[in-house]
């Protein structure tokens, strides 16, 4: 919702791959690689088609399947397995992004800054980047893989104060959620709980399921982990799209399980003063 | 001509996948050639007396050996065939081992591309001409850049065997890393007290003239004939005048600039004489701070100095020198913190480097030895150290070891036992490295005597919870995560090139490896010399090393400038370029090709110019003949006729082959 607005606003053109299918994912990848390459290949061989020059992706599961698909495609072996799984031929010359990196490098820090319309003043947050957007470095080309800073300087530039944040790369552990959720929530509890102790009003993530994971979890971290956490999680282009004017309810703020009101609200305060 | 042919078998090297017999039989089918046999080892005393032998009893004039790179043995046959009275030049090498015995495994293949190989050695044998080399003179005083342990004592060497030495520092005082240490391993003697009486030495030595505070701005010249222009920096102090008195320091009020010695754990003022036991002992103006640069007003310094030495208005003085040969000491840099994000990108207060830690545990340094937090300045009472931060670690592109961390930090890690005696310190690592004498055990001390905790596993992150730091890593014996809460982390940051090393060999003509090092002749039996003749090397710059080895390398260094200086003329290497002045055109392009700057232009007496080569400058790359339009420049030993016959001798071994 947020990404498609916010994308508009910055003057990105989305197009909507046709027919998309699953990328595969964690699922994919832990059954058969070609597999896992071969359903990535599909999505991009159909964009390929359609002419377009990049794949975006808000969410960077799917961009390292991408990613991965397109390394296989440069070995001329594994290029004619995945063609013996596709219908149609995946050449490898599309590129994939994040919508970060689209925006921070393509529309750029400062012209996100210029549209701003409600600056982010008055909201304290953590900017964490999960475990894969920026590594395996070689893989990822972007960002620094330890400390990573893109969503750091768009903040800021919007306006919002942004803490040192030590556990910006650390795992949350959603893809774990149904093998291992023990894991999952010690892992996302000491996210959290740093995030809380560095005094942030809100969690800002780059990942639709560390979003979901880190908002939905809350509740059993603070019954099973002993330590108790209440903190909006937001995704990156929801505050954006705040900025850039959009109404809490437009960039799907309504929607989330713990309620950003408190942020909200702070901020409508110091937007009067 | 008459050729001899000598084919090796270098053991199983050559044999093993050459049929070196068959080759030699080939061989005396050739033209010109009289003589072939093989051997078991041809640069072994009897293979050599075999090929002395020969010269006489087939009264050769020219010989081939075929065998490993020239780069290995060519001067050694050439004295031999010289001992045998021949001209040393009449000699040819075909490389059957690395260029062939070494890359196929098809014996077949093999004999024939070495067969082809030595063919191509008689072609060009039977053009060769008598060269003779030309003698010129030396001067016998030597230019010694950067001025660590590993410099001065090059310095000291080369003053005391009766050299005049220049000896040219970029920092304003001598001593190097090694006069920021606190105490050295494996002996824990203190650093500055055995380092201290050197830098006296080196600064009273009648033979050695200081320039510090000085880089090199170029160089020209070759061995034995060295120019150098050195860029003796703007100080704003009248050395001549100052006497280290330090009044100045007392009363300058700019009194936050950077503090390099002590790697910015204090500060210190904008004018400074760097630490106590600085030689020469002279205060220097840091413009950056300076606020009489700064501000345009202040002039304190030049008010309160008793002699009057302060000159606002320096500048930049470049001095020529001229030197026989160069000695490169210019040490190591070490890796910003700010490269290493999982340890915090230096972010952190808490979180220091080895060699801050060393300003901290010095008696002179800033905390007079007392080791504090950076952050509120208490005592920690626990300490982590994490080694190879930054070195072997492919993601970060710098694979290599950085040698001395594993033992400074068992230094550190008893030292601050020894400092702080209810601390607890605990040592990550990936495996301890400690070959030299003495080191092992000392590490055991550290374990067992002092009871550093090691934990063998690499650190994944460090993040602060409180007033603390939290040091999350792996312990790989136990097979478990932990974490080790902390009052101070110590990073072993990796040792890098010196800064700008690279730019200072581009001047020096020497080659670097792709992470800065100067490259050495020959890793296992050159280590101390480069491929530019005159232009030595000694210390870190060469890769990370510790005191004992950059010592060991300064002598050596100074020992191979005594011995190319114990002769007062050199011999140079006639197989140069030379013009044939009635060919060329005047274009001078080999002028402008020439990395060496050999070429200079020359009038004839009918007026026409044309290029000239000076002999000694000339390093026969033969770039220069590739691009000459008129053919007019030509390699001596490697003329186009030479690599003509060559490329001939093949073809027609192919042709005889296709219609036989
Ligand atoms: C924290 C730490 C602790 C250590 N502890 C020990 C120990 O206990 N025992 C031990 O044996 N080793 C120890 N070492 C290693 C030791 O520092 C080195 O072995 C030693 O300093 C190498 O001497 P060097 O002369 O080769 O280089 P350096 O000491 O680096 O000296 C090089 C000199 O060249 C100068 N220079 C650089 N570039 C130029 C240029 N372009 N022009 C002019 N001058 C230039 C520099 O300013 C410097 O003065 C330690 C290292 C570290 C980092
Ligand atoms: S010396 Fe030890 S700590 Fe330093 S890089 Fe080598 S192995 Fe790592
Ligand atoms: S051979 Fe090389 S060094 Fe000699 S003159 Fe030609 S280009 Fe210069």
């Amino acid at each position: 919702m947020s990404s498609r607005k916010v994308a508009e606003a910055l003057g990105i053109e989305l197009v909507e791959v046709e027919d998309w299918s699953c990328c595969g994912s964690t699922p994919a990848h832990t059954v058969d690689h070609l597999l896992y390459g071969a359903l990535a290949a599909r999505n991009l061989a159909i964009a390929e088609k359609m002419g377009l020059a990049t794949v975006v992706t808000p969410c960077p599961s799917c961009l390292v399947a991408f990613k991965s698909a397109l390394e296989m495609v440069q070995d001329d072996g594994k290029r004619k397995e995945l063609n013996e799984l596709l219908d149609l031929p995946f050449q490898g010359e599309i590129q994939s992004k994040s919508l970060l990196q689209i925006i921070y490098e393509e529309v750029g820090v400062e012209a996100v800054a210029q549209r701003a319309k409600r600056p982010l003043e008055g909201m304290r947050l953590a900017p964490y980047y999960g475990c894969i957007l920026t590594r395996p470095p070689k893989r990822a080309q972007f960002d620094d893989p330890e400390n990573p800073i893109t969503m750091d300087r768009i903040l800021e530039a919007l306006g919002a104060e942004v803490p040192e944040f030590p556990f910006k790369t650390e795992c949350c552990g959603a893809a774990f959620g149904l093998p291992k959720r023990e894991l999952v929530l010690t892992l996302s509890a000491k996210i959290l709980e740093m995030a809380q102790e560095i005094g942030a009003d809100a969690l800002v993530v780059a990942c639709p399921l560390c979003q979901q994971n880190l908002d939905l979890r809350q509740g059993q971290i603070t019954s099973r982990e002993g330590v108790s956490v209440d903190l909006p999680v937001l995704y990156i282009t929801q505050l954006v799209g705040l900025a850039l004017g959009f109404s809490p309810r437009e960039v799907g703020l309504d929607k989330h399980a713990v309620s950003p009101n408190r942020l909200l609200k702070k901020w409508e305060e110091k937007l009067k003063e | 001509m008459r050729i001899g042919v000598f084919v090796c078998h270098c053991g199983t090297n050559i044999d093993g996948t050459v049929d070196s017999h068959q080759v030699a039989e080939e061989a005396k089918k050739f033209p010109h050639v009289v003589y072939a046999t093989d051997y078991l080892y041809t640069c072994s005393e009897p293979g050599q007396q075999e090929i002395q032998q020969a010269v006489g009893e087939h009264d050769l004039d020219g010989v081939v050996v075929a065998a490993c790179s020239p780069r290995m043995h060519e001067n050694t046959f050439r004295r031999t065939i010289e001992r045998a009275g021949l001209n040393r030049y009449m000699f040819e090498m075909a490389n059957i081992r690395e260029h062939c015995s070494w890359i196929g495994e098809d014996r077949e293949a093999n004999t024939h591309k070495a067969i082809e190989l030595v063919r191509m050695a008689v072609a060009k044998v039977a053009n060769h001409v008598h060269l003779h080399p030309s003698y010129f003179e030396v001067n016998k005083r030597v230019l010694v850049i950067g001025a660590g342990v590993a410099g001065m004592q090059a310095a000291l060497d080369c003053a005391d065997g009766g050299l005049d030495v220049v000896l040219v520092e970029k920092k304003s005082s001598i001593g190097g890393r090694m006069a920021q240490l606190d105490k050295t391993f494996p002996t824990v003697d203190c650093s500055i007290c055995i380092l201290g009486p050197k830098m006296v030495d080196v600064g009273q030595h009648e033979k050695i003239k200081l320039c510090t505070y000085s880089e090199i701005e170029d160089i020209s010249g070759y061995v034995g004939n060295y120019t150098v222009n050195i860029r003796r920096k703007a100080t704003y102090v009248d050395w001549g005048k100052c006497t280290g008195c330090g009044l100045c320091m007392e009363k300058c009020p700019s009194k936050k600039a950077y503090d390099y010695h002590n790697e910015g754990i204090a500060d210190t003022t904008a004018i400074n004489i760097s630490f106590p036991q600085a030689i020469p002992k002279k205060a220097t103006i840091d413009p950056e701070y300076c606020r009489q640069f700064t501000k345009g007003k202040c002039g304190v310094c030049a008010k309160v100095c008793p002699l009057g030495a302060i000159d606002y208005e320096m500048e930049d003085e470049i001095v020529a020198e001229e030197v026989g040969a160069i000695i490169v000491a210019t040490g190591y840099g070490l890796l910003n913190m700010e490269e290493l994000g999982e340890y915090g990108a230096g972010r952190y207060p808490d979180v220091i480097t080895g060699i801050q830690y060393e300003r901290f545990l010095n008696a002179s340094g800033p905390t007079q030895g007392h080791v504090v937090r950076p952050s509120d300045g208490e005592e920690p009472k626990r300490v982590v150290f994490i080694s190879c931060a930054g070195s072997r670690d492919a993601s970060l592109d710098r694979p290599y070891c950085s040698n001395f961390c594993c033992m400074y930090i068992a230094k550190q890690a008893i030292l601050t036992r020894d400092h702080i005696p209810d601390s607890e310190v605990y040592v990550f690592y990936m495996d301890t490295r400690s070959p030299s004498k003495g080191y092992e055990e000392f590490i055991r001390r550290a374990q067992e005597e002092y009871g550093v905790q090691y934990v063998r596993g690499r650190v994944s992150r460090i993040y602060p919870k409180g007033k603390r730091m939290v040091v999350r890593g792996a312990d790989t014996l136990l097979g478990t995560q932990v974490e080790v809460e902390t009052d101070l982390v110590v990073l072993a940051t990796a040792a890098t090139c010196a800064p700008e090393a690279e730019e200072l060999a581009e001047k020096l003509r020497i080659s670097y490896d792709e992470y800065g090092f100067y490259m050495e002749s020959h890793p296992k039996l050159r280590p101390v010399e480069t491929n530019t003749s005159g232009v030595f090397l000694a210390g870190a710059c060469q890769g990370p090393k510790d005191i004992p080895a950059a010592v060991g390398q300064g002598s050596a260094a100074a020992s191979k400038v005594l011995s190319l200086f114990s002769k007062d003329q050199l011999e140079s290497d006639p197989q140069i370029a030379q013009v044939m002045e009635l060919r060329c055109v005047g274009c001078l392009k080999c002028a402008d090709t020439c990395p060496f700057q050999a070429i200079e232009e020359k009038e004839l007496p009918d007026g026409r110019v044309v290029g000239h080569v000076i002999e000694t400058v000339c390093q026969g790359c033969g770039l220069c003949t590739s691009i000459c339009p008129s053919g007019a420049i030509q390699l001596q030993q490697c003329t186009d006729n030479q690599l003509i016959a060559e490329v001939e001798a093949l073809c027609q071994a192919w042709r005889e082959r296709s219609s036989g």
